[in-house]
């Protein structure tokens, strides 16, 4: 006995030296920048999978990036609003169409905040909605495909940034203008602009099966800037907040003319009310243009439609709908918590946050306590509203987001942090500096009923040293916190590409099950589509040559092409038979005035080519397909625009 | 003997698994394929493991100047293979209800499984033999010809049970679910066979002593 009991001595000691050694470790690794515990947190092995997505808005990219949370890991740029030589989107003769507006082709836009579907206040995974702020448009991505399935533009608004925000089961799609303008638009002065130009604020209606977009009215509100935008939820449902800036009407060097008013405005506005307005035939159709723009999964093609009317809403003809909240300095984010209790004004000129109590505007309502009114529309006092005041001690406040523990986050633009309060009690928890001048945040589910409060994403708007660097130009910086104990740990660092505005985040198990692998081949509607290659031809209509050709590993089916002539426009219609997952094939032709083509299997794409030169022209695959990739490649002989060669077409012969 | 023929009845009842089972698994994994290709062998064709998995094998099996998997109007087998397997059943639930009824002796019970083995038998060596003609009966203008060590052409056909490793693949070839059934219908007609045999062995005994006592 007296033996074990020294034994026992013995290996305690042992234990004791062990953990002391163990200590002194930690203590030597958090004096560096990350602790060895952030870097498990943050590692993904090889082969395993992240936890959460995160689509990134690429702000004058155009697009959506996606990535792995925690790993920061880039999957994939979804093209949305830009031109996309990789896959030929925009350049493809299929997806022309989705970049038409009512300006026409129109190859860019800056994307801002993504936004996924919701069903009873939760993400649902089925599509993902972005906005475009400089032509103003909306465009659904699905969430299946990964591709931009619908574009809808935007009439009588400009600068379209209080978007895209959608209401909790996913009726509708909002957006709302920063910049008024005049509607309709006119030929008038500028300095006219004072109780002249307006701001649309865009109820789009989502199919709930196909999900296709609809601009089913637009309100016509004053001529302030409508900056922010987040739907109610749970009891605060059917409403909508939009923050304004710039209520003082300028139009020149607005950073100082916009800037005067103590408070501006947070636009409370009931949208069901609205809705039944309208539905009961209320509103005013006006004559608009704007372009509707539809992919279809079967056909692999996207049709533009021009819609020449809107239903417009003059907000003082809806008594009861809509109402000003004021706000301190000219807030920048409308965030709404998950319970929908408090709607949170950023003031992005002060120290502090502003946040509204939905409870107390209802009742500021009911006892009609208004402070006058703003074009008719009614002003609450801002005592009646307030819920509290968060003393954040930091400057520059931009946006909230919220974790499932009832904690907010908001950054901080100007002091460059992100800083955790807690709601109903609006005591600052902790704070985090960041890397540099953070503009949005995201967690996963964070503009839903149900956050997922693991991690928290800044995206900053400021690089300088924080990687090797590239120049004048370099990609933007995002930092991921672990947040889920009391303190917000940083775990990692990693470029964005583009300048990311917002971000939307899910749990990947929402997701992974339903994203395709293929096209269905059995299920390819193209006109043009090759579904047997004994059904590969070439035809001339005039001076126009379509060439029906497939692919599969490892050649073109046809791959000599002759009776082309100087002059002609080549349709090369290239369908791809592959049936496995990640065996797409490309299609490039020399001298082509437009981008390659990137065909997933089952897919037709269809690019342009206007020969100009006589000779005997090479196309091939740029997709490293197969062994025999290189191989895989065809001529077209091109004859003088008055020869006689006949049209031929063969392979293997 | 009532239990026997009770027995020699459900047995070959178990082969009907063959009509919606597969009766042979082949699987090709790869580095590239971390979902597998497969096949899955049924007695009236070769059907997918996964959708459009043999597709993708002809698609690489053309490289090495393979055919294409056979559909099941192109072999006489898939066309044979169920009559035969439904005449077995048929003949051996026959056997059963005539041992039930006392008409035949335990001893057809081990007859059918006899038959039945040799049917198996040869029905593997067909198997096989076609896997010998599919794997090395290859297009001379196969893009690559690919040799062993010493010399001969490689061969590609595909272990008859088990696992082998063929280029970048792991090929694993094993009895599936319908094979499986199959195994057990004929194990029970074996046990149907021996519980017949026991039992008239002992009704023997009793008639002996009854004859020795009275």
């Amino acid at each position: 006995m007296r033996k074990y009991s020294f034994y026992v001595l013995m290996l305690l000691g042992f234990s004791a030296l062990l953990s002391s050694c163990g200590n002194q470790g930690n203590k030597s690794a958090s004096n560096g920048a990350l602790s060895s515990s952030a870097a498990e947190k943050a590692y993904i092995a090889p082969g395993e999978h992240d936890e959460y997505y995160a689509f990134m808005s690429g702000g004058y990219s155009g697009n959506i990036t996606v990535y792995g949370l925690p790993s920061g890991r880039m999957f994939k740029e979804i093209p949305v609003f830009s031109q996309f030589p990789t896959s030929g989107y925009g350049y493809s003769e299929e997806t022309k169409p989705m970049l038409n507006t009512s300006f026409g082709f129109v190859p860019w836009d800056d994307a801002h905040h993504p936004d996924i579907s919701q069903t009873n206040g939760e993400l649902d995974g089925r599509w993902i909605f972005i906005n475009g702020n400089n032509t103003p448009r909306i465009a659904r991505v699905s969430l299946s495909t990964f591709e931009t399935e619908e574009i809808i533009e935007l009439p009588n608004s400009a600068g379209n940034h209080s978007s895209s925000f959608i209401t909790e089961n996913t009726e509708y799609v909002v957006a709302g203008t920063r910049f008024s303008v005049p509607v309709p638009q006119r030929d008038m002065p500028i300095n006219e602009y004072k109780g002249n130009f307006k701001g649309a604020l865009s109820f789009i209606s989502v199919d709930p099966e196909h999900g296709h977009l609809d601009l089913k009215f637009q309100v016509i509100m004053p001529g302030f800037n409508y900056d922010l935008a987040h739907p109610g939820r749970g009891k605060s449902h059917g409403w909508f907040f939009f923050t304004t800036y710039n209520t003082e009407e300028a139009n020149t060097l607005m950073e100082v003319n916009s800037s005067q008013n103590d408070k501006d405005f947070i636009a409370a506005i009931n949208w069901k009310k609205i809705e039944e307005y309208v539905n009961n035939g209320g509103g005013t159709k006006m004559p608009a243009e704007y372009a509707h723009n539809v992919y279809d999964e079967h056909t692999h093609t996207g049709t533009s439609t021009m819609n020449k009317e809107v239903l417009t809403v003059d907000p003082t003809k809806v008594p009861g709908a809509i109402f000003f909240l004021p706000t301190p300095k000219s807030p920048h984010g409308c965030d709404v918590d998950p319970t929908g209790q408090y709607i949170i004004g950023n003031g992005k000129l002060s120290a502090d946050l502003t946040v509204h109590s939905f409870d107390n505007m209802i009742a500021a309502i009911e006892g009609k306590k208004f402070d006058g009114d703003a074009y008719g529309i009614p002003i609450l006092k801002f005592e009646d509203v307030l819920a509290g005041v968060v003393k954040s001690g930091g400057l520059g406040p931009l946006h909230t987001e919220f974790d499932d523990k009832g904690n907010a986050y908001t950054t901080f633009f100007i002091s460059s942090e992100v800083v955790k309060w807690k709601l109903g009690s609006w005591e600052v928890l902790d704070r985090q500096p960041t890397y540099y001048s953070v503009g949005h945040l995201m967690i996963p589910g964070g503009n839903s009923a149900k956050p997922f409060g693991k991690y928290v994403v800044a995206m900053n708007k400021i690089t300088k040293d924080r990687y090797l660097p590239t120049g004048p130009e370099m990609e933007h910086s995002a930092q991921i916190y672990d947040i889920s104990g009391d303190k917000m740990e940083l775990i990692y660092d990693f470029p964005t590409h583009g300048e990311p505005h917002y971000a939307a985040g899910c749990p990947a198990d929402l997701l992974k099950p339903n994203s395709k692998k293929i096209y269905r081949l059995s299920e390819n509607k193209h006109p043009y589509a090759v579904l047997n290659p004994s059904e590969a031809k070439v035809v001339r209509e005039g001076n126009e040559v379509h060439i029906y050709m497939s692919t599969i590993r490892s050649h073109f089916t046809p791959d000599n092409i002759e009776g082309v002539k100087v002059g002609d426009k080549v349709y090369f219609h290239i369908t791809n038979h592959e049936q496995d997952f990640d065996v797409p094939h490309g299609f490039s032709m020399i001298g082509q005035n437009t981008s390659e083509l990137l065909v997933m299997p089952g897919q037709t794409k269809t690019s342009l080519w206007e020969p100009k030169k006589v000779g005997v022209w090479p196309f091939y695959c740029t997709d490293f397909c197969s062994a025999l990739h290189q191989e895989m490649q065809g001529y077209v002989r091109v004859s003088p625009a008055n020869s006689n060669v006949p049209l031929t077409y063969t392979l293997g012969e | 003997m009532k239990k026997a023929s009770v027995i020699m009845i459900i047995g070959p009842l178990f082969l009907l698994g063959l009509f919606s089972f597969p009766l042979w698994n082949i699987v090709l994994g790869a580095p590239q394929y971390p979902e597998p290709l497969g096949m899955n062998i049924h007695i009236d064709g070769i059907r997918d493991m996964n959708e459009f998995d043999l597709q993708n094998i002809d698609g690489l099996n053309h490289y090495i100047g393979m055919r294409k998997l056979p559909k099941p109007e192109e072999m006489w087998e898939f066309s044979t293979f169920p009559l035969v397997i439904g005449g077995m059943i048929t003949l051996g639930i026959l056997i059963g209800l005539l041992g039930f009824f006392g008409k035949v002796s335990y001893k057809w019970f081990i007859g059918w499984f006899i038959i039945m083995s040799i049917l198996g038998v040869l029905g593997m060596y067909d198997f096989n033999a076609w896997m010998v003609d599919y794997g090395t009966n290859l297009d001379p203008n196969a893009i690559m010809k690919l040799m062993n060590p010493d010399g001969t052409p490689m061969s590609y056909k595909p272990p008859l049970f088990g696992h082998a490793k063929m280029l970048n693949f792991d090929v694993t070839s094993l009895p599936s679910i319908g094979a499986w059934m199959m195994f057990v219908g004929m194990m029970l007609t074996v046990i149907a066979f021996f519980i017949g045999w026991k039992n008239g062995k002992s009704t023997r005994v009793k008639e002996t002593t009854k004859f020795a006592t009275s």
